[in-house]
């Protein structure tokens, strides 16, 4: 019989409020197997685990069971303290006595016996524990950034610089994503291109960095340092090497289409490239608006091309990469708002969300960097804001802040005194939300010296009477009815996850939250980390959020993306499955249900009366291996067992609990 | 000042009505969907804010939840998911019930208005303003 100790934590009073712990020693003394029972304030800390080290050798244990919180949060520790005195790591079981008892019961008189119940079910287990060992795996130097907005940008030079190869996936034809849409950024006022392009251009010239445009991700294989990525190249119909970015192509090109990049305010050509500055410097034709591509002719810009680049029938290429790690940095959308009737969006060419507003401001957008009407091109006089359109709206929209609509608002109120300065701006707002370095004094500067005037509440309804829009709106603080004949409305709609993301997350293997933004590791800890090892993720698609935050997050991904690599090799998953090939029928359902493809046939050779015979089995690769056990449960003989988890350790557990009362 | 929102007012209102003051954060979007406001001492939001408040007496004296026509506009902007035509009818079955007693009857009416006025006029009328 193994010499199991038991050991209880009393995590201050997170346990011990709510567990009998003196009454939990004495029950574990009688479990069997069971030689020493002891309990201590704060297992985890130096003194804790000192106590278990010294308890191991002098008691000469050979299995450990802690009860204390989640595995999730110190099986690593106990396991490591375990190690140092000599155990086999994987000989310590953990008895979650937190989350999964006093967390969750108010009463000692329950709480107690079901904390013994638990140690006693984990001291079973831990009777047939095993000793395991971990493989070593080997990591691939590179990693795939996908989404090359200022976040994905950030990253990738961030881990170019530490000397890593890495590629940035984008969908559009260029990189730069939100940040290239804006005009200035907030509290200083920055031009956002002029601080934005030099970064696309330092990761288009960096040696290290390889982008990939007009591109999306498929399919991800594989596992921490080794994820195997399918990507898709969309057709350009330009060859890249060939053309010099003159321009001469989309000049003489005879369609239109809505461009994306200006929200749909203006149009480009079939033949494009989304913005001045795009990078890389490379038309691409949409098929969907191109003449030659639906009417069979024109053919324009291929005469016209001076290299000869257009190339009509390019095809989308697949190709398939290995990398070590995965940064996700896909960023956000804008929702639209002509869900709300009262706001009239969509129905009037000068009501305008956030965004939309700020392609006014900009040289390249569609009024050339004039503030004016888009019904009778005139400047505004009176333009009214309305905050939270759409966010901090359980009702028709989403529960949360977007954070940034209070500040880009204030930007805007400014940026359009300083454009038109006869304009007089008013903000209906629930709550102004001013927290950032700089942000307070920047919003307050626009309330005093811009004369933006801030009212509180919101707007009713608005509706056009001649040349204007007449919004219908309260302010609360003085309790009047307010009415203003505005000449634009500027909607803050809600920053949203991108509609696909949960896809993505699919793909790549992130959760997601209740509004499909991508789920952290832990909100605090691990903000950039997320529960399938070696996937970061970076910026807005995470939660929304303001430029300085999504860089800092970019760099803390980076980061981690850059650990991975450091290391030659992982320490894999010691908990695999094992196929006891004797029983094996050689149905082969493992092999489909396995998410890493870590099951195989194989044929063996059997004596059966008298000769031999050959079967084919299944065989588990437990470098591929995760334990999750699929396997295990789809095994119709029985035949598979996951390491650590095995059936009869399992049944142990339950009888334990079972067969006590 | 009463700063407490235990009053019975409120408790009999929230019972009447399922709807919980607490929830409003004051942005005040039912008053500026209200269609009816100009004839009310208090928006509605500031209804609410009494509640939250427990100013009992002040809501006592306005006229504003006699004069809600019903109309749900509020509650369906409301972005809380308040329902505030239910909060006002709530408001109006305490003070009916408190003291008053019925407001409005059929004997309040000449034969000509109740032979012209609708059916569904009659009885949401009676309803409001009845216990």
């Amino acid at each position: 019989m193994p010499r199991t100790g038991v050991f209880i934590c009393h995590c201050g009073t997170n346990i011990a409020g709510t567990v009998d712990i003196e009454k939990a020693v004495e029950a574990s003394r009688n479990f069997p197997g069971v030689v020493h029972a002891a309990d201590y304030r704060y297992l985890c800390s130096e003194m804790g685990q000192d106590l278990i080290k010294k308890a191991i050798v002098d008691n000469q244990l050979d299995r450990v069971v802690v009860g204390t919180c989640s595995p999730r949060m110190h099986e690593g520790t106990f396991r490591k303290a375990a190690a140092e005195a000599g155990l086999n790591p994987y000989l310590l079981e953990v008895a979650n006595i937190r989350e999964h008892c006093s967390w969750v019961h108010k009463d000692i008189e329950e709480a107690t016996p079901k904390a013994i119940s638990l140690l006693r079910a984990a001291a079973a287990k831990a009777v047939l524990n095993e000793s395991l060992d971990a493989p070593e795996l080997e990591v691939e130097k590179r990693a795939l950034v996908i989404g090359g907005g200022i976040a994905g940008i950030q990253a990738a030079i961030d881990i170019a610089e530490a000397g890593y190869e890495v590629d940035v996936v984008e969908r559009e034809p260029s990189i730069g994503g939100r940040m290239a849409q804006l005009e200035k950024t907030f509290p200083t006022l920055d031009c956002s291109a002029c601080i934005l392009t030099p970064k696309m251009v330092e990761a288009a010239q960096h040696p290290n960095v390889n982008l990939i445009t007009y591109s999306e991700v498929e399919e991800v294989k594989g596992f921490v340092g080794q994820f195997d990525v399918k990507i898709r190249q969309k057709a350009r119909s330009v060859d890249p090497v060939k053309c010099t970015g003159c321009g001469i192509c989309y000049e003489k090109c005879p369609s239109k289409a809505s461009s994306e990049f200006e929200m749909g305010l203006s149009k480009r050509k079939a033949i494009y490239i989304p913005f001045p500055q795009a990078v890389p410097n490379v038309p691409v034709i949409d098929r969907d608006a191109c003449l030659y591509f639906t009417k069979g002719r024109c053919q324009i810009c291929e005469k016209e091309c001076p290299p000869q680049a257009i190339v009509y029938d390019q095809e989308d290429e697949i190709f398939e990469r290995r990398y070590g790690t995965i940064i996700v940095a896909t960023g956000f959308d804008q929702m639209n708002p002509s869900q709300y009737g009262e706001y009239g969006y969509g129905q009037h060419p000068d009501i305008l969300t956030g965004l939309e507003f700020e392609r006014l401001f900009n040289a390249s957008g569609p009024t050339g960097g004039k503030v004016v009407r888009l019904s009778d091109g005139k400047p505004p006089e009176k333009v009214v804001f309305i905050q939270c359109v759409g966010s901090r709206d359980k009702a028709r929209g989403m529960n949360y802040c977007s954070k940034i609509c209070c500040m880009y608002t204030a930007k805007q109120a400014i940026l359009l005194k300083e454009k038109v300065p006869d304009a007089k701006s008013y903000v209906f707002y629930i709550d102004v939300r001013t927290a950032g370095k700089g942000y307070e004094e920047f919003q307050r500067r626009a309330a005093e010296e811009y004369d933006v005037a801030y009212l509180r509440g919101q707007v009713g309804k608005i509706f056009p009477d001649g040349d204007h829009l007449v919004v219908h709106g309260v302010d609360s603080l003085s309790g009047k009815i307010i009415e203003i004949k505005a000449d634009m409305v500027v909607l803050a709609a809600a920053s949203i996850a991108r509609a696909d993301s949960p896809e993505l997350g699919r793909i790549v293997g992130i959760n997601s939250d209740s509004y499909h933004f991508f789920n952290e590791a832990h909100p605090k800890l691990k903000p950039v980390e997320t529960h399938t090892a070696g996937v970061f993720i970076a910026g807005a698609c995470q939660a929304p959020k303001d430029i300085p935050d999504t860089v800092a997050q970019a760099s803390a991904a980076a980061v981690k993306a850059v650990g991975l690599l450091s290391k030659e090799f992982l320490k894999g998953e010691a908990c695999t499955a094992e196929v006891n090939q004797a029983e094996c029928s050689g149905c082969l359902y493992c092999e489909a249900v396995c998410p890493y493809s870590a099951i195989s046939p194989v044929e063996i050779e059997e004596r059966y009366q008298g000769g031999t015979l050959k079967r084919t089995v299944a065989e588990v690769n437990p470098a591929l291996c995760q334990g999750c056990g699929s396997c295990t449960v789809i095994c119709r003989s029985g035949s598979i067992n996951l390491k650590g988890f095995s059936n009869e350790q399992i049944l142990a557990e339950v009888d334990a609990i079972c067969l006590q009362r | 000042m009463a700063t407490s929102n235990k009053t019975r007012l409120v408790d009999e209102m929230k019972m009447q009505s399922g709807q919980d003051p607490n929830e409003c954060y004051q942005c005040a979007k039912c008053s500026a969907a209200c269609p009816v406001t100009a004839a009310m001492d208090l928006l509605p939001h500031q209804v609410i804010r009494y509640l939250q408040l427990g100013f009992e007496e002040d809501l006592a004296k306005s006229n504003t939840p006699w004069i809600c026509a019903s109309c749900f506009t509020c509650a369906a902007r409301c972005p809380r998911d308040l329902d505030l035509a239910r909060m006002m009818e709530g408001i109006r079955l305490v003070m009916l019930r408190r003291r008053e007693g019925n407001k409005f009857g059929p004997a309040d009416l000449t034969p000509e208005q109740l032979e012209k006025l609708p059916q569904q006029a009659l009885v949401s009328g009676f309803r409001k303003y009845n216990k």
